[in-house]
């Protein structure tokens, strides 16, 4: 800033402020560029024990990487598949052991190189524009435009626009390949294979279970009988993906309490005696729910650890879960055995955005 | 009487008053506490009984009521749930683990060193089980595992992810439940425990019945917890086998952590000297 009052010089014009104050024009840097300082040496530089001295330190770290090397290769063979030492695999642990340390050698060694001998002056290397030349520029521009005028992009508008639909309609095709993506779900996230008349039956096992064989307190893990039947051929009903599918969707666990304990009549009456069966699957995101506590008669999920009251017809009391575990309303056939009184009523596992729907 | 009475504002009379009054009480309660029943090994099915109901009396009636009735509170809890029903295999599990006596109310009885001797629970068991029919004692057709065949073993491991998994984890190292609960780790448990735990459902856990889960497969769930708990780890450590807290803790700490120390020496300047 100059004083006011200062006969005005050349550069007012340009380089007066705002209130018509002058400046001083900024020239150069406002820090100053330090430049390169003097190259200071390393020990290795000035110290011919010291050079020697790493040089040695580097050719031991790669040669000890060669004999670990050796040392995995011996091992591959010396060392039989099913060894084991200290509680592990020994097959796996020494050959992991060298073949991870010789990688590190090798790693350690070209790093000390690089910092105690290889030169280390400094140097400056400036910087370059990247953009082509303006020659270049002008030549391109001209040979598209001489192309565009010989091809008569602009004048053939109907050679043109029937181009530009062919190739937008060839967009088409990734969009029609979607449907190999697999038929929409449909009705499939509201029904499992429980239907009337369906034996309750004990998960692993298959066998059907009676009413006296569940006591206070217990709980099963239990499928529908369908995935441990056959078919007129002896063939099982049903099978690989599609009975993981189906598994996925229809597991339940019963459990009994004692009757006085129930305080839901709805959901009492859907079980027979104290014996309730309520889908495995969790409403939240389809974990797999049997950890079931009988003092509390609380279902916990853990993954998220929403927790559903089974005595209070499964109603969430903690967690992210939005809604009710959903219930089987089961009964007994002609034999005794506990049977499905038919599908479950909601959907099961995760809520989906269309569940509510009709 | 004249030097205590000056000495009575001295800071250290409370405390002496008190350590005074604590060693009465206790020496008084020592002179009048009711003797520790002793079970005397007889043959006798109705002594043994009897036998039980006096220990019963002196070490579980404060909680379980007099006649194992459990007891209750006003407030609607209870201080201990009846033991009618529960039969000798519940006693021998809660006592033989030493789960009971309770040390302390706390969310869930953990298993500690045993109070009483292989006599005393067997008199106890015996007591609890003349009360009502309940589960026996189990024998080691639940749980001797030996010259079992693979096939018995694999099915035994198809029982336990279906049913077990879920609280006390896949290698059997137990989980957390709600509410300060826990579902113990299975490591080192005595295959009577296994059978008799599953018979029935200490605290939280459900009872898995015989007509259920048959006695072999509770021997083959056996035989399987013995053979993943013995089979050695192929991974390396397992850091507890606990799941991803674990390993994450220890993925982010040492591995991240040794990367960055890597760097840094990478990256550090070399010692430099002035050339003579």
């Amino acid at each position: 800033m100059t004083v006011a009052g200062r006969p005005p010089h050349d550069s007012s014009a340009e380089h007066g402020d705002r209130h018509g104050r002058e400046v001083e024009p900024h020239t150069g840097d406002p820090v100053p560029d330090p430049g390169l300082g003097e190259h200071e040496y390393r020990p290795t530089d000035v110290d011919s024990a010291a050079e020697k001295r790493a040089e040695r330190q580097i050719a031991t770290l790669f040669g000890l990487s060669a004999l670990l090397t050796l040392a995995f290769c011996v091992a591959y063979f010396a060392i039989g598949r099913n060894d084991t030492f200290a509680g592990t695999n020994a097959s796996n642990l020494v050959l992991g052991t060298t073949l991870g340390l010789a990688l590190l050698f090798i790693g350690i060694g070209a790093i000390q190189w690089a910092k105690t001998l290889m030169d280390d002056h400094e140097i400056v290397e400036m910087r370059h524009g990247s953009g082509s030349s303006e020659q270049d520029k002008a030549e391109a521009l001209a040979s598209f435009e001489q192309g565009a005028a010989e091809s008569g992009f602009g004048r053939r508008t109907l050679i043109r626009n029937s181009l530009l639909t062919s190739l937008g309609v060839l967009g088409l095709p990734a969009v029609v390949l979607l449907a190999d993506l697999g038929p929409l779900p449909g009705n499939a996230p509201r029904q499992t294979v429980w239907a009337n008349g369906v034996r309750v039956v004990v998960d692993v096992s298959g066998e059907p279970l009676r009413l006296e064989d569940i006591e206070v307190g217990q709980l099963v893990n239990a499928q529908p009988a369908v995935f441990y039947e056959t078919d007129e051929a002896g063939e099982p009903r049903y099978e690989g993906t599609e009975l993981l599918n189906a598994k996925a969707k229809a597991a339940v666990v019963l459990v009994r309490m004692l009757p006085d304990d129930l305080v839901n009549p709805e959901s009492a009456a859907k079980g027979v005696d104290g014996v309730l069966c309520f889908s495995k699957i969790c409403p939240h995101l389809g974990c797999p729910i049997s950890l079931w506590e009988q003092q509390t008669r609380n279902l916990l999920c853990p993954c998220h650890q929403s927790t559903f009251d089974l005595s209070d017809g499964g109603q969430v009391v903690f967690g992210p879960a939005k809604r009710a575990v959903p219930q089987l309303e089961i009964g007994l056939d002609e034999e005794g055995y506990l049977i499905a009184m038919g599908d479950f009523t909601v959907p099961i596992g995760p809520s989906f955005p269309e569940m509510y729907q009709d | 009487m004249r030097s205590l009475s000056t000495h009575r504002r001295h800071p250290l009379a409370g405390v002496l008053v008190l350590l005074i009054g604590l060693l009465l009480v206790g020496g008084v309660y020592a002179a009048f506490a009711p003797r520790s029943a002793q079970a005397e090994s007889l043959a006798d099915d109705e002594a043994l009984v009897e036998a039980g109901r006096k220990l019963f009396l002196v070490g579980c009636a404060s909680c379980h009521g007099s006649n194992a009735q459990g007891l209750l509170q006003t407030r609607g809890g209870q201080f201990g749930p009846s033991l009618i029903g529960v039969g000798a295999a519940a006693v021998d599990f809660q006592v033989g683990t030493g789960r009971m006596p309770l040390a302390q109310n706390s969310p869930q009885a953990p298993d500690k060193p045993v109070i009483y001797d292989a006599d005393e629970i067997e008199a106890l068991a015996a007591y609890v089980a003349s009360l009502a029919p309940g589960p026996a004692i189990p024998g080691p057709e639940y749980y001797d595992t030996s010259g079992l065949s693979e096939e018995e073993i694999v099915e035994g491991g198809e029982f336990f992810r279906t049913n077990c998994t879920a609280c006390h984890n896949s290698v059997g190292i137990g989980g957390a439940l709600g509410g300060g609960r826990y579902a113990p780790s299975l490591e080192g448990v005595e295959g009577k425990y296994f059978a008799e735990a599953m018979l029935t459902g200490p605290q939280s856990m459900p009872v898995f019945s015989d007509d259920v889960i048959t006695p072999e497969d509770k021997r083959n769930i056996v035989a399987y917890v013995e053979e993943i708990q013995s089979a050695p780890a192929n991974g390396g450590l397992s850091l507890g086998g606990v799941g991803p807290v674990a390993e994450g803790l220890v993925g982010w700490l040492v591995g991240i952590g040794g990367l960055v120390l890597a760097a840094l020496w990478i990256t550090k300047a070399a010692m430099r000297v002035r050339k003579q």
